[in-house]
């Protein structure tokens, strides 16, 4: 099967939309009869990454794609960047502003999150230079519950 | 419980979603912070508990496979945050208590939290 990949473009603090990408992606692996276990995994992922990316971001991109072995979360934005990404995966860090915790996030659960529902969470930034986190999820022959529907 | 029995548990009124009212509940969680709810070891047939009635609890319900929501104190969303539950098949209700007595009431009705445990 030829890699499925699907991207989308985040705009910064549009708290109206912000979601969507990672709700259009749930939909998508439903679709291509992921089991749903795996879905619950990377659509959390993607949604924790989406909210960071509208939140903190400048010019997001938000990107998927699905292997045969795999399923990559691609999410850069170029905001101010994390200062010190270990302090920064401490649960309950947050450097989230009034409005942000207004709508439910801001808890510093985000990366935490992140990195528990991934398989592998790799995160490149730095002080003013943006921030790029790719989370990786195994797919093994069991984790599609169908083979109907497929697109390329 | 389906949701029409859990609304006089708790005199909660439907917003929206009146023909979601057979949902069967089993799970409740309670809180303002969505990464919670995303956190939580969530099974089916679950409902969230919030006072939060931005757009975001809305689509925290839907990436979490949350069910339903009761917004607690009376509170209603706005209709825009109505319509995009509707669009997800998301019932809402609201009732006139706080978060701590709707969650007391309905854990003595015997929910569980949304990892199961009581």
């Amino acid at each position: 099967m030829a890699a499925l990949k699907k991207s989308f473009q985040l705009k910064s603090r549009d708290f109206i939309h912000a979601g969507e990408a990672s709700i259009s992606v749930q939909n998508m692996l439903k679709q291509i009869g992921i089991e749903s276990a795996l879905i619950r995994r990377v659509a959390i992922c993607a949604y924790e990454g989406e909210m960071n990316a509208v939140m903190h971001g400048e010019n997001g991109s938000f990107r998927i794609e699905v292997n045969t072995d795999k399923i990559i979360l691609d999410i850069s934005d170029e905001g101010p960047g994390i200062e010190d990404i270990a302090k920064a995966m401490e649960k309950g860090f947050s450097t989230a502003s009034e409005e942000y915790r207004e709508m439910g996030f801001g808890a510093g659960m985000g990366l935490p999150n992140m990195e528990t529902h991934s398989d592998r969470l790799d995160i490149e930034s730095e002080k003013g230079q943006g921030t790029r986190v790719v989370m990786r999820f195994s797919l093994s022959p069991g984790s599609r519950e169908n083979k109907t529907g497929q697109s390329a | 419980m389906k949701l029409s029995e859990l609304i006089d548990k708790i005199d909660a009124v439907v917003i929206s979603g009146d023909h979601k009212l057979d949902l069967d509940i089993e799970r409740i969680g309670a809180s303002d912070m969505m990464s919670d709810i995303l956190a939580a070891n969530l099974g089916t047939s679950s409902m969230l508990l919030t006072g939060l009635t931005n757009v975001q609890s809305i689509k925290t319900a839907v990436i979490a496979g949350v069910e339903a929501i009761l917004f607690v104190r009376n509170k209603r969303p706005p209709q825009a945050v109505i319509d995009t539950a509707n669009s997800h098949g998301i019932p809402l209700l609201t009732c006139p208590y706080s978060m701590f007595v709707t969650s007391g009431r309905l854990y003595a009705q015997g929910f569980t939290g949304l990892n199961g445990l009581r």
